[in-house]
């Protein structure tokens, strides 16, 4: 069987206990199409980095998966179906991370943060100075030629 | 003619050439999960940043486009910042 990782969101106005009973609904069709779930992440309540029909929030839930394509395929399709879900995506992958995702680990920790960012500095400042230095080539010719004319 | 020295003087450089922030032994893993890490990799704007800026290698530039473009599908990160 191909492994997964599955993504959702459900819409803002739903409860979290909906949310919960929408998981175990969609393990249920994995299940009977010979599949499991490895590990379920809620993420919870996260703002949108855009508006979603109309959404400005979304539940969060990551899925990992071990299913047959069929069966994933099914769940999808009955996804599709479900108002409450905004958006899914599901990746195939070589193996399950372990561990909490990253998005359960970057909630805690601030500091690392900060040597990053002065390392890069901002991207527009930057663009000039790391631009590759012009070759002499492209304007002396040119040059050469105005003062002809003139 | 035109005087040589009226022509702005090029500044010399002298870059260091910036190491692939992706490869080495404790190197983040590029994934699409991680905001904090893909934020870094946007511009202003929300686009994403070239390689030639950030020093990423091509190959992990290529893997790394494409987890800023699937943070983007799930809101994670936007398509453009107005």
């Amino acid at each position: 069987m191909a492994l997964y990782e599955h993504v959702f969101l459900a819409r803002q106005d739903v409860s979290n206990s909906q949310v919960e009973q929408l998981v175990e609904t969609l393990r249920g069709i994995l299940e009977s199409g010979g599949g499991s779930v490895a590990k379920v992440e809620s993420w919870g309540l996260k703002t949108l980095a855009y508006r979603m029909d109309k959404n400005r929030k979304a539940h969060y839930t990551l899925m990992n998966i071990d299913a047959p394509s069929a069966a994933v395929q099914e769940m999808e399709r009955q996804m599709r179906f479900n108002e409450d879900i905004l958006r899914f995506m599901t990746i195939r992958v070589e193996e399950h991370e372990d561990g909490p995702s990253a998005m359960m680990q970057k909630r805690d920790d601030r500091g690392p943060r900060r040597g990053g960012r002065d390392d890069r500095g901002g991207p527009p400042r930057r663009d000039r100075d790391d631009r590759p230095p012009r070759g002499d080539r492209e304007d002396r010719p040119r040059r050469d030629r105005n003062s002809d004319s003139e | 003619m035109v005087d040589i020295a009226q022509l702005p003087t090029r500044r010399p450089f002298h870059r260091r050439r910036k190491s692939d922030p992706f490869s080495g032994t404790d190197a983040p893993k590029i994934d699409y999960k991680d905001v904090r890490l893909l934020q870094r990799y946007i511009s202003e704007r929300g686009k994403i940043v070239p390689s030639r800026i950030t020093a990423v290698s091509q190959k992990n530039q290529r893997a790394l486009a494409k987890a800023i473009k699937r943070a983007r599908i799930l809101g994670l990160l936007p398509y453009v910042v107005k």
